[in-house]
């Protein structure tokens, strides 16, 4: 028996929320009394593996066929299905990223076995009925939910819900290749190409976003926030709002149906904080909200704020930014 | 074309979401309802491309009777077939929505060509749970990928787009294919009126969904742990200027 964790990566380069589910997978495989072994699938697989013993895996599956050239949603949960079937593990898991819910979906769909997204507990005592806590509304409410099935337990792992750690004693990570057989047919959803847009730092992994609501006003009126972004090497993000309104595109939005943010500041600027927004910005390590009315949600729920007029404020900080680098 | 988007009624919440007695729902009392957001924008991009490439856009959903008003709103924007599959009980779980969609879809498809594109949205606003979608693709056996912002329909074929950190990752599927739509795509028209009337009079067929409970079962919902933050107040209008960038310089970002 083990706890089996998927750990995403793209072509090579671990995703950094698999560690999350990693770290959730060897408490869990404690309790249970189990191994806790990594899954890795697809090309550059090895070279995605270094840092996973150190994490906490036992053994790691090193899943190879000359069809695994990209990532691909059938691919994987096809590989994964067959993983599961040679090594029947207790539960598998993953990161509740786009990738890790969307493979763990096809394994479940697979297996007709139920599937709960983005859990932040589990508690075990009962061995066929698990009960789990799970973020609904993108982490704004909390759903306590019985995880009820004689087959293999699915879940995942909300990302951000819980924090990467190295458990102190050490694993050995010993490496397993596991081939499985693929049909032709899985190639029809693997990545046939990719767009670069942007290089470097983006809105998930930037330290510092600026970000812009409905109280900045139009499109033209960024250029101050844009400004600020550039001097603390930061990004620009905005709300619903501001998309719905044409104002910037929806890559910049910050938000439940956008981008989930994790910087070391936040700037928040005339957004009021609705759920809908807050559930995006909440991981930010630190909030500044700048909005002219102090009772907003986004300044009651912020660790600091500047009471006032954006238009006057963020000049103001961008000429003292400014004057303090000269 | 034929296309079918499976859509959801969910509450539109503001600042604050909260509760019922019962612990088992959101209290909408105070609050409207809506299309999941990812789903009205999957709504849009069918109606587009039946604007582009002709063809029919058939609107599925699974909820209370009350989500006939999402079907209207459909029919508002220009979709043109509306099937319901009411539900009594609060939010069915992922397992048993999916049958009970798989079933409807197949009901709709006999004795007609299948639908060329099924959308979904990528997840649900409320109960979020990432796998109705991918579960009735598997059900139906054809190809699926989620998160896609972008649909360019060939012939036999799909290109879809799905949003990745600094680009895209492009797909090319064979049709009949299935996609999860992500907001962003495009922006949702508002209805003219001239549609919101023709709405009124949209056909609504309500078929008994089939039934059968998954494995996933509520036993309550509450409210996160708030981080009860005290606010620090850094001054008011541009004076707070120094205060700000001290702190910008006390975290090490300046």
């Amino acid at each position: 028996m083990s706890v089996l964790v998927l750990c995403d990566h793209d072509r090579g380069a671990l995703a950094e929320a698999s560690l999350e589910a990693l770290t959730f997978g060897r408490k869990l495989a404690n309790d249970l009394d189990v191994a806790c072994s990594a899954v890795l699938i697809g090309e550059g697989a090895d070279n995605a593996s270094t840092s996973l013993a150190s994490y906490g895996a036992d053994n790691i599956y090193l899943v190879e066929h000359s069809l695994l050239t990209d990532y691909g949603p059938s691919a994987w949960g096809e590989s994964l299905v067959q993983l599961v079937n040679k090594v029947t593990p207790t539960a598998v898991l993953a990161s509740g990223t786009d990738r890790g819910n969307e493979v763990i979906a096809h394994l479940a769909a697979n297996l007709d076995a139920p599937f709960v997204a983005n859990c932040l507990t589990a508690d075990t005592a009962n061995p066929s009925t698990w009960l789990m806590t799970r973020v609904q509304w993108g982490g704004s409410l909390l759903e306590d939910s019985e995880l009820s099935t004689e087959q293999v337990k699915i879940f995942t792992v909300a990302h951000h819900g819980i924090e990467a750690e190295q458990p102190e004693s050490s694993n050995s990570g010993q490496k397993e290749s596991f081939a499985p057989e693929l049909e032709e047919s899985v190639t029809q959803t693997i990545v046939a190409d990719r767009v670069v847009l942007t290089q470097g730092i983006t809105l998930s992994t930037s330290p510092v976003v600026v970000g812009g609501g409905r109280g900045v006003g139009s499109a033209e009126a960024f250029s101050p926030l844009e400004e600020l972004a550039a001097e603390l090497n930061g990004v620009v993000g905005c709300s619903r709002a501001v998309t719905n309104n044409g104002w910037r595109p929806h890559s910049d939005q910050v938000g439940q149906t956008g981008t989930r943010i994790a910087p070391q500041i936040y700037i928040a600027n005339g957004i009021s904080g609705a759920i809908q927004h807050w559930v995006g910005a909440m991981a930010a390590k630190n909030i500044l909200a700048i909005n002219i009315d102090p009772e907003a949600n986004m300044v009651t729920k912020a660790g600091y704020a500047v009471i006032g007029d954006l238009h006057q404020v963020v000049p103001a900080v961008l000429e003292e930014v400014r004057r303090r680098k000269s | 074309m034929r296309l079918l988007v499976c859509v959801k009624r969910v509450p539109a919440p503001g600042a604050r979401i909260n509760i019922t007695a019962d612990e088992q729902d959101v209290d909408a009392a105070h609050l409207g309802f809506t299309t999941s957001p990812h789903e009205e924008c999957a709504l849009e991009e069918a109606v587009q491309i039946v604007e582009n490439h002709g063809g029919e856009v058939t609107v599925l959903t699974l909820g209370p009777a009350d989500a006939e008003e999402q079907l209207r709103y459909a029919a508002s924007v220009g979709a043109h077939h509306f099937v319901l599959l009411p539900v009594t009980e609060v939010d069915w779980d992922p397992q048993r929505t999916a049958r009970a969609l798989t079933k409807a879809i197949q009901d709709l498809e006999e004795g007609a060509e299948p639908f060329d594109l099924v959308l979904f949205g990528n997840e649900s606003a409320d109960s979020g749970g990432f796998q109705v979608g991918v579960r009735v693709a598997q059900a139906l056996g054809r190809p699926m990928v989620n998160g896609i912002k972008g649909i360019e329909v060939g012939e036999g074929a799909v290109t879809a787009r799905r949003e990745i950190d600094g680009g895209f990752e492009v797909y090319e599927m064979p049709t009949p294919a299935i996609l999860g739509i992500k907001e962003g795509i495009n922006l949702p028209r508002y209805p003219t009126m001239k549609g919101r009337l023709a709405s009124k009079k949209a056909e609504v067929e309500v078929n008994e969904p089939a039934s059968e409970q998954g494995g996933q079962t509520r036993i309550k919902l509450h409210r996160p742990e708030e981080k009860v933050s005290e606010t620090v107040i850094l001054g008011k209008g541009p004076e707070a200027a120094p205060a700000v960038v001290d702190l910008l310089e006390e975290l090490g970002v300046l």
